[in-house]
């Protein structure tokens, strides 16, 4: 199974989103980069608006990440609760 | 109580009525007249409801966060200029990689806002369409922050003042150029499997991400804006050009081949043209995040890689070109460098020899190759150079018909030996790099005959200013030929060191050091 | 090294890029408008042609009838590039997302009364499929246009009718359901009274000259249709049934007052040396969209409609003369 992968920019905002995606999956490996930080997952992952909420303190549109994203590999399959990035094969 | 089952709709359903919902079979006028341009290439679409939108977002959502990636950009695009954050950088030497990034990389992102304008309103699904205008409208802003952002490396510093003129003349830029035009001129499936699919999914992460890394870590906060918030556009676009060509392969069968010919062809367009970027990596960096090969082997080899297995299930096969780009990943960017270091009086930046410290770097992150074929080649131009015999190349180089880069690559199987292709077409001989650009070529001559070759055009005259006549006594037609670049001789060219780039960044470094 | 860089005065070596210094006649200062603008499009040496167009390079003047000295003369008033573009819009969604907020909150679609709802419906969500028909000819002068002053706004022109497509999308949605939208596009399809603007709309996406299609979509069909729907209509609903409706189109009624202005400054410019061109589209036209209107008008205004559509006309004709037509 090939790895998908979302990098941000790295802001005051964007540490809540990457807690969010670790905590709600165990497969996810964070990557540290100069000014960006990018996190692999294998096979699939998913991004939920409920748990950045809580990290974050505020209601969250999903659709807000789009202004911190810099780049993503996989799938993409979007509702308004769950961004979800996947390989099928 | 009907409005509040309404309030209930989800983000699919509410988008498919605010984008294809607004869509219908004309019948004043015949459909395939009004969108004339969507069958020719082949490709059979019996259901484009069946588009899957990839991004889901209406225009009231774009404006709202576009804009505030437009501020934030600005402000930082503005605090740099205010506060000479160009005196920030690691050294002037990393500043001619912007001057490629204007004058090779801007003028493709407006092909691209204009491209997808094409594309956008031609294509018969509305779904696609809406899709591509929002692409469309994403690329003038990626070449227009590119501007505004190099706007001030402009005021102080040359190769940067005339980018528009140059694109349509130099000779390296017409390798970038030559590829959004072959794209642009395509079909519109082509064209999103060329911009779409190929630079957009499979290449462009090679160029925003580690490059744009790259210049954060020298200090260039500018370029690190642009190209962050460039690439959060990317992202759509990716994913765009992953569904197109998912859509097509789910339509009909008879798609296949078509879709499988041109990302062979595109791909190894694209793996052409990112020489340049391979080059701008390991040799103008001052600092270095990763190698091209490092890089290569993330963002094509595993990410691609990931893709075409994961399209293996319709048949798709890894471009054939992969297997020589898996070789040149250790080659190209020092066959590159040498390129430009020679002829570096005919180019609008600056090129110097890698310090030791630097070889012994690129001596670590190439191990097989870059030791035993350049570093003595290297030495050899640093040690000449340092005995005053900076060695320039004054001759014309053959350049390849199809990707438009000289004959610089070497043979797959033989690294000390140029690689040479040709093909007879109505009675002429045409040039290639390599078996790839050969192969494009044989499949579509009578568009690349047509090629505007920079070279050729030179032979044939054309790149003089009016009223130049070549047949003066004295006449020197490298002088001539660079007054038609807009090249200042002397300023925008040849060696770094001793430029007045140089000079300028030293003096007003130790100006900022005191009082 | 830790330098504080501000305190450095240098003097810059040049002020702007060359191909705005030549446009300006003079290396000065140039504002973000004219760097992201002036000369951004390439002109010459094309290495292929258009498979589609083969008749043609990929940016070529010769694909309008137009005469143009220079094509840069196209300024937008409003100095629109892509930044100040999106966040011009930006503010305008923000007050409408306020305004569909409120009437949402304090139930007034519910309390609306539902003889001016019918109405509102009526004539506004077949409308949607108007501002998708100028989407579509919107990109296509982006696209088949010369020079970046005129294909830009016209890009950002194509966007905002997507826009207005579905800002009218959720009256629709707000005011009653996803079936009325259905609704709204059978009559689009089929009702008599929609007929010749749907004529208008999809012979408007044939036409060869993309300027004459400036003329036909963003002069002369916008010119009656704007003022028609959001300026009278919208003024008759109030009068009958209080303002709500009139808060759910005011995205509608401020970009028109806006973009006039360029719409306006673009004509100027064309006619200025090609006269007889111009106002032989805008006439044709103006004929044409005075049909295509005229029953929406009927069915919009009642009563009002032919003195409405008489100085409609009149209001178009002295704007056309004041931009130096003659119809």
């Amino acid at each position: 199974m090939s790895n998908v992968f979302i990098a941000f920019q790295r802001t005051e905002e964007t540490r809540c989103i990457i807690d969010a995606i670790l905590e709600d999956n165990p497969n996810a490996v964070l990557n540290e980069q100069p000014a960006m930080v990018k996190i692999d997952a294998e096979g699939s992952m998913t991004i939920k608006r409920a748990t950045i909420e809580e990290k974050i303190g505020r209601s969250f549109d999903l659709q807000e990440m789009q202004i911190h994203l810099i780049t993503l590999s996989g799938h993409i399959d979007e509702t308004d609760d769950e961004f979800t990035l996947s390989w099928q094969h | 109580m009907d409005v509040k089952v309404n309030k209930k709709l989800g983000l699919k359903e509410r988008y498919a009525l605010m984008t294809r919902g607004l869509g219908w079979d004309t019948t004043y006028q015949p459909m395939d007249k009004v969108f004339p341009y969507d069958k020719f290439e082949g490709i059979k679409i019996h259901d484009w409801d069946k588009w899957e939108d990839p991004f889901r977002m209406t225009m009231d959502a774009y404006w709202k966060y576009q804009a505030e990636k437009e501020r934030k950009l600005y402000a930082i695009i503005d605090a740099f200029a205010q506060n000479n954050g160009h005196l920030g950088v690691t050294d002037a030497r990393y500043i001619n990689t912007l001057k490629l990034f204007l004058t090779g990389i801007s003028p493709l992102e407006y092909m691209a806002h204009r491209g997808f304008a094409h594309v956008g309103r031609q294509m018969r699904g509305v779904g696609p369409r809406v899709a591509c205008l929002m692409q469309s409208l994403d690329e003038i802003r990626h070449a227009q922050t590119q501007i505004h952002s190099m706007s001030n490396y402009n005021k102080y510093y040359n190769g940067f003042h005339d980018p528009m003129h140059m694109i349509e003349r130099v000779w390296y830029l017409s390798v970038p150029r030559s590829f959004f035009d072959d794209a642009y001129t395509a079909g519109p499936f082509e064209f999103m499997i060329a911009i779409g699919f190929s630079f957009e999914y499979v290449l462009t992460n090679l160029l925003f991400v580690p490059f744009i890394s790259g210049a954060a870590y020298n200090g260039d906060m500018g370029a690190m804006t642009f190209g962050f918030s460039a690439q959060s556009d990317e992202a759509r676009h990716m994913t765009l050009g992953l569904e197109c060509i998912k859509f097509m392969l789910e339509q009909d069968p008879d798609n296949l081949p078509i879709v499988q010919r041109w990302i062979d062809k595109w791909t190894w367009r694209g793996t052409r043209v990112l020489t340049l970027v391979g080059m701008m990596m390991d040799y103008m960096l001052p600092k270095r995040v990763m190698s091209w090969k490092e890089a290569w082997e993330i963002y094509f080899e595993q990410n691609g890689g990931a893709l075409f297995n994961d399209l293996a299930r319709y048949g798709i096969t890894v471009p054939k070109c992969a297997a020589q780009a898996a070789l040149d990943k250790e080659h190209v960017s020092h066959q590159a460098w040498a390129t430009f270091y020679q002829y570096g009086a005919a180019a609008d930046f600056h090129t110097w020899m890698p310090s030791s410290s630097e070889m012994d770097w690129l001596s670590e992150k190439y191990p097989n190759t870059f030791d035993k074929y350049y570093r003595p080649r290297f030495e050899y131009f640093a040690e000449q150079h340092k005995a005053g015999n900076r060695f320039y190349n004054l001759t014309l180089p053959m350049l390849c018909q199809t990707c438009q880069i000289p004959m610089l690559f070497t043979e797959p199987a033989d690294p000390t030996k140029i690689c040479y292709r040709e093909s007879d077409y109505k009675g002429e001989k045409y040039h290639f790099c390599s078996d790839g650009c050969k192969e494009i070529f044989d499949h579509e001559p009578e568009k690349y005959i047509q090629a505007w070759l920079p070279v050729h055009q030179i032979h044939q005259g054309n790149c003089f200013d009016p009223g130049v006549d070549p047949a003066a006594p004295g006449f020197n037609p490298l002088a001539a030929v660079l007054d038609h670049y807009h090249i200042n001789q002397g300023r925008d060219n040849m060696e770094f060191e001793g430029s007045e780039d140089q000079r300028n960044f030293a003096a007003w470094r130790t100006m900022a050091a005191k009082n | 090294m830790q330098i504080d860089l501000r305190t450095v005065s240098i003097k810059p070596l040049r002020q702007t890029f060359d191909q705005v210094a030549r446009h300006l006649g003079a290396d000065k200062p140039a504002s973000r408008y004219l760097e992201g603008t002036i000369r951004v499009q390439a002109e010459s040496n094309f290495h292929y042609r258009p498979l589609w167009d083969p008749d043609h390079e990929i940016f070529d003047p010769s694909r309008t009838a137009l005469k143009i000295k220079d094509w840069y003369a196209f300024k937008d008033p409003r100095q629109f590039y892509y930044g100040t573009y999106t966040i011009a819009r930006a503010r305008m969604q923000e007050a409408a997302e306020a305004d569909f907020d409120f009437v949402e909150s304090r139930g007034l679609a519910d309390s609306y009364p539902a003889a001016a709802k019918g109405l509102a419906l009526e004539v506004l969500l077949p409308l949607r499929h108007v501002a998708w028909g100028s989407n579509m000819n919107n990109s296509a002068m982006a696209a088949y246009g010369y020079g970046t002053a005129i294909t830009q706004p016209c890009l950002y022109q194509a966007m905002d009718q997507l826009g207005i497509a579905q800002y009218l999308t959720r009256v629709g949605l707000l005011l009653a359901d996803a079936e009325a939208l259905d609704a709204a596009k059978q009559a689009w399809l089929e009702d008599p009274k929609w007929q010749a603007l749907r004529r208008y709309v999809e012979d408007s996406f044939v036409m060869s000259d993309w300027f004459e299609q400036f003329v036909a979509q963003n002069l002369a069909l916008d010119g009656f249709l704007y003022p028609l729907i959001y300026t009278y209509f919208d003024n008759a609903l109030t009068a009958k049934a209080g303002p709500t409706v009139s808060m759910l189109v005011r995205f509608q009624a401020e970009w028109y007052a806006e973009t006039v202005k360029w719409v306006d400054a673009s004509i100027k410019v064309a006619a200025a040396d090609n006269k007889d061109l111009v106002s032989g589209w805008t006439r044709a036209w103006r004929d044409r969209a005075v049909e295509a209107v005229a029953p929406l008008a009927a069915r919009a205004l009642e009563a009002e409609a032919d003195a409405v559509m008489a100085e409609l006309t009149e209001q178009f004709n002295a704007r056309a003369a004041k931009l130096g037509l003659a119809l």
